[in-house]
Order: structure tokens, then sequence, then C-alpha cells
């Protein structure tokens, strides 16, 4: 018994970290996510602030500083640079923050209530409705979903709506199978049959009792799901298929960049480091709260 | 197992069923469909030429015959024409197909035989330096967006240094040619590799048997690779069909970048030239291709696996 629990153990425990361990960054930053919440933060104040904080207007065009190099060379006034419309790099760089957030916010959001709701439903109800609600979502998942986008761009035009509908979409598939999964566990236990001995309905043993139980499966997969969100409506914006120019996204900057690699690399490079670098940090967290919420989803990663 | 194949079977038909049905009622949705094929700006068109494009068509009859002609049409194989080359939609894709396969199995492979060992000593060396470099490897794998790296990899190995072409594909089978477009495809997956057998490694290594052929005194390697590995596979392996259907997804960007003509490039294509029938075409043969991963993974799955039931 005690040899299985000490090899069970989290591989910072097996030795207890002396005081002195515990204070050096490495073993701070290994065990809290401080770099990933600090970028992420970062991410929303650009966003949410994008007016302010820019430094020049995302859209003006200034032909004396195309391709300018960054650092303010060639006489530019851009910290990073300008565009093969001599636009500003950087503040098209604080504009795109806006539409990773947007993802974030609108088909993410959207996304967690159709599919926890689907979920409690399928979990609950049990029988035709299980099957059923259980059937769509396999189905679901073998859709070509990138290609049903790009038809979907043919037929009703690349705009930031199309999009945000295409990201629900796929958003929501995977919170009605671990939410379902919860509240098969879930509804078994005793204070859902005391709830019920007395008296409660069925939407208040849903709400009050069994929604609760899976809040932290629906936090682990949304952080997990986000980052591949975002992913998915750059590759769309770099496709031709997602966010229409002129307005910023991280993925239409790189596409935009593309055949200016040779001359001027930082038009599309930069704005393809400030995806990796949030793609990245939602990743670190998602994976750092998974650990500490809910280690069973373990197998998703 | 007869049964639940065909189970299989039925649910993947009915989710190309509805796939089919959705990019018809997307035809549909936007007025005349004639449009996609005539410019809606032709002037002095002569209706003579659109009466016969509403029969082709079957415009005269109600839409939900319209939709079981044309579904008819697809079974038997006619996927009409391509609105930019006027060929068959067919014959175009027959013809891109098999770079796209060549493509996807050197990154499957590439992914596969780089992530799966990484997995097995990642696991096997937890908590050690090894281990922390292979998974900020996977990290990496997992949060770069793909399009990106292979413009970073073309910029650097392509532009700057000259080692490598910077696409397209090149006359026969031309290894150079696949060297960066198989990497930058093959990079996800080996992430994704790396993680699950990792995680599936190290709660196999965990349990009561190895303990016991440790204590028994077998040496390390064949406790890791022939008692643990072996039992370790199944998680891998169901990865194995996202992997190729990603794969799918991920030629599409691929090719873009790299110029390489296969299937990916042609979707693209025809989205750039709204060629509505050739990416129809398109996204019902993946849909195929991803149904029949599927089913093929279930039946590898019940040879590897005798334990699985079936009901």
């Amino acid at each position: 018994m005690n040899v299985q629990q000490t090899s069970t153990a989290s591989p910072t425990a097996q030795t207890a970290p002396t005081p002195q361990q515990r204070l050096t960054l490495w073993y701070i930053l290994r065990r809290w996510p401080i770099l990933p919440v600090l970028l992420l933060g970062l991410l929303v104040t650009l966003g949410l602030g994008a007016d302010w904080i820019a430094p020049n207007d995302p859209i003006d065009q200034s032909l004396p500083d195309r391709n300018a190099r960054p650092l303010f060379q060639d006489d530019s006034p851009y910290l990073l640079g300008g565009d093969h419309v001599g636009r500003d790099v950087l503040s098209r760089v604080i504009h795109g923050a806006r539409v990773s957030l947007s993802v974030m916010a609108v088909a993410l959001s959207a996304g967690m209530l159709i599919g926890t709701g689907l979920g409690l439903l399928a979990g609950y109800a049990g029988g035709l409705v299980d099957e059923v609600i259980t059937r769509i979502v396999d189905i679901w998942m073998g859709f070509p979903f990138l290609l049903l986008a790009l038809v979907a761009a043919i037929i009703f035009g690349a705009s930031f709506s199309t999009i945000m509908v295409l990201m629900i979409l796929v958003a929501w598939v995977s919170f009605v199978r671990n939410v379902r999964a919860d509240v098969l566990v879930l509804k078994e236990s005793n204070f859902v049959a005391f709830a019920k001995i007395s008296g409660a309905s069925t939407t208040r043993i849903l709400a009050r009792h069994i929604f609760p139980g899976t809040i932290g499966t629906i936090t682990v997969i949304a952080s997990l799901s986000v980052g591949n969100l975002i992913l998915y409506e750059a590759t769309l914006s770099f496709l031709g298929a997602g966010i229409p120019a002129p307005t910023p996204s991280w993925g239409n900057m790189v596409a935009e960049g593309r055949d200016y690699l040779q001359t001027a690399w930082w038009t599309s490079v930069i704005p393809g480091t400030a995806l990796f670098l949030t793609v990245m940090s939602l990743n670190f967290f998602g994976d750092w709260l998974r650990d500490r919420l809910d280690p069973r989803l373990r197998q998703l990663g | 197992m007869g049964p639940f194949v065909a189970r299989r079977v039925i649910l993947g038909i009915i989710a190309l069923l509805i796939a089919m049905l959705i990019v018809f009622s997307l035809s549909r949705v936007k007025g005349d469909p004639r449009y996609f094929f005539i410019g809606e700006d032709s002037v002095g068109l002569d209706p003579a030429v659109w009466e016969e494009w509403g029969r082709r068509l079957n415009l005269d009859k109600p839409v939900p015959i319209q939709f079981a002609l044309w579904m008819g049409d697809i079974l038997t194989g006619d996927f009409g024409d391509s609105v930019t080359t006027q060929r068959r939609v067919l014959a175009v894709i027959r013809e891109k197909a098999p770079n796209t396969i060549q493509l996807g199995i050197v990154a499957w492979l590439m992914g596969t035989m780089v992530g799966v060992p990484l997995g097995v000593f990642s696991a096997t060396n937890r908590g050690k330096t090894l281990d922390y470099i292979f998974r900020g490897f996977a990290l990496f794998g997992q949060s770069v967006p793909i399009f990106w790296l292979a413009l970073v990899m073309i910029f650097v190995f392509a532009v700057n240094l000259g080692w490598l072409p910077s696409g397209t594909k090149g006359e026969g089978i031309a290894i150079r040619n696949f060297v960066l477009p198989a990497v930058a495809l093959a990079w996800f997956p080996a992430a994704s590799y790396l993680r699950i057998t990792r995680t599936a490694m190290l709660e196999i290594l965990d349990s009561e048997f190895i303990k016991f052929a440790r204590a028994k005194g077998v040496a390390q390697t064949p406790v890791r690779w022939k008692h643990a590995f072996r039992n370790a596979i199944i998680p891998p392996l169901t990865l194995s069909v996202f992997v190729l259907f990603g794969l799918l997804n991920g030629t599409i960007i691929i090719e873009t970048v790299f110029a390489w003509p296969g299937l990916g490039r042609l979707a693209i294509d025809a989205l750039w030239a709204t060629d509505y029938p050739l990416l129809a075409g398109l996204t019902i043969i993946y849909g195929v291709a991803f149904v029949v991963m599927i089913l093929s993974l279930d039946i590898v799955y019940a040879l590897l696996d005798p334990r699985i039931k079936y009901n």
C-alpha cells in the first residue's frame, strides 16, 4: 500500500522540497502558471483597450512607410515596422487581439451554453433523448468542418458573423460528451435522491444539485478547447475564409505578409508570434487547471 | 462484432447524408443556384442557355426531388463539372488525390515514429530534464499555428539557407520537396502522440504486473518495451484516426503554403474562384474518407484487444 502511494504521487511531491527550493524561480514557474496568466492578462487588456493603447490607426495606410523595418528604422514612426501598404504592424497586432478575444467571448460561451445544456439533458433524461443527442455528437465529430467552412464562405461571404457561427458549431461538441459523463454519475448519488424525495422539480435538481457538480469539468474543457478555437479562427482567416481585410486579425496578417517574407519578414512573423504565445499560454493554463481540478480528464491531452 | 460494424456503417452513412444535405441546402439558400455557373453580372445572356441550365439542375422540379436527384448523381459518382476548369469534378479530384495521400502518409509516419518513442522516453524519464524537454516540444507542437510554422520554415531553410525548395512537388517523388511540407504537417501529430503515449505509459508503468516483472528481475528495457509499451498502445492507436483526419485539414493549409498540387490546394483554389461544384465534391469525398477511417479503427481495435466488448 505504502509503495503504491509514493509511486502515484506527483513528481514534485516525491522528494519534499526544502524551503530554499520553494523559493527558486524555476520551482515557482513550474508550479504556478504565472507567465501564461500574465500573457493572457496582457491579451485581454490589449483587446479591450486597443483604441487607446495602439499608437497608430490600424487601417491608415502610409506609402512612405511601406515595409518599414522595425525599431523606427527607415525614419518610420513604427516600433514593429510597417506592412506592405505602410500600416503600423504593432497597432494591427494590438487590434488583432480583439478577434481572438471575441472568439473566446462569443464562440466559447455560446458553445459552452449549448453543449452544457445538451449534456445535462442527455445525461439526466437518458433513453431516447440520450441516444439521439449522443449520436448527433458522434456524427458531428466526423464532419469535415474546415471544408464546410470554406463552402459557407463561398455562399455567405467571409464575415465576422459567419465566422462566429462556424466557431460555435465547432465549440459545443466536447462539452456535451464530458458533461453527460458527469451527470450519469451524479444522478445516481444520494443527494439527488433526497432532492427528489423532498419534492424538488426536475429543473431545480438539474440547476441546483447536478449542474454545480459539472462546473469543474466545464471549466477544464473550456480552457482546453479555447486555444484550438483561436487557432481555427486564425487558420480560416489565413485561408481567406475568415475575418475579411482590412480588419486586422492575426490570421489574415500572416497571410498578407506571406508574399513579403523575403523583404519584410516582420509583417508575418510578428502576428504569428502573438498567435503562438496566446495559444501556448492558453494550453499551458488549461493543462494546469486540468491537473488541479480534474486529473481524470488527462487522457484528452 | 458483425452487428457492431453494421451499426457504425449506418451511423457513418447518416453522417454523410447530413453532410450532403448541408452542402445541398447551402447551394439553394442564396437564391438561384444557376449563378454558380453563370456570373450574376452577365449581360445579354441567351434566355435559352438560362433555361437549359435550369433543366440541367432540375430547377423545374420541387426542392426535395431536386435533392434526391442530386444525391442520386453523387451516389453514381457524378459530381458535375468544375466551373473553372470545365472538367468532371471526380476526374480533377482523382488526378490530385495521389499527391495529397503521399504527403499525408509521409507526415503520418513521421509523426508516429517521432511522437510515440519520445512519449515512451518522456514517461520512463518522468520528472527529469529529458521529460521536461520533450513535454516542452509537445506544448510547442500543439500551440504553434502550422501555417505560421510552415512560413518560418520556408523563411529559414528555403529563403535564408537555401537548403531545400520552398514549394511545389517536383517531378516524380523528389524527397527534397517532401521534407519541409511533411515536417510542418507532422509537427502537431507528433506532439499529440507524445502526450498521449506518455500518459498511457505512466498509467501502465504504475500497475501491479510491471512491479511484479521488476521484482522478478526483468531488465529495464524489456519491462518498458515488452511489458509496458504493448499495453499502452491503445490510446495512441485511437489517436491515429483523429491524426489522419487532422491531416486532411492540415493538408489544406500546408498545400496552400507550399504550392503543393493536391486536394487541399484545389479546395482553396475553388474557394477563391467560387467553384461550388468542386468544393462540394471535395467536402463529400473528405467526409467519406473520415467515415472509412473510423470504421477501420474499430476493426483494428477488435483485432488488437479482444477484451473490447461490442454492444
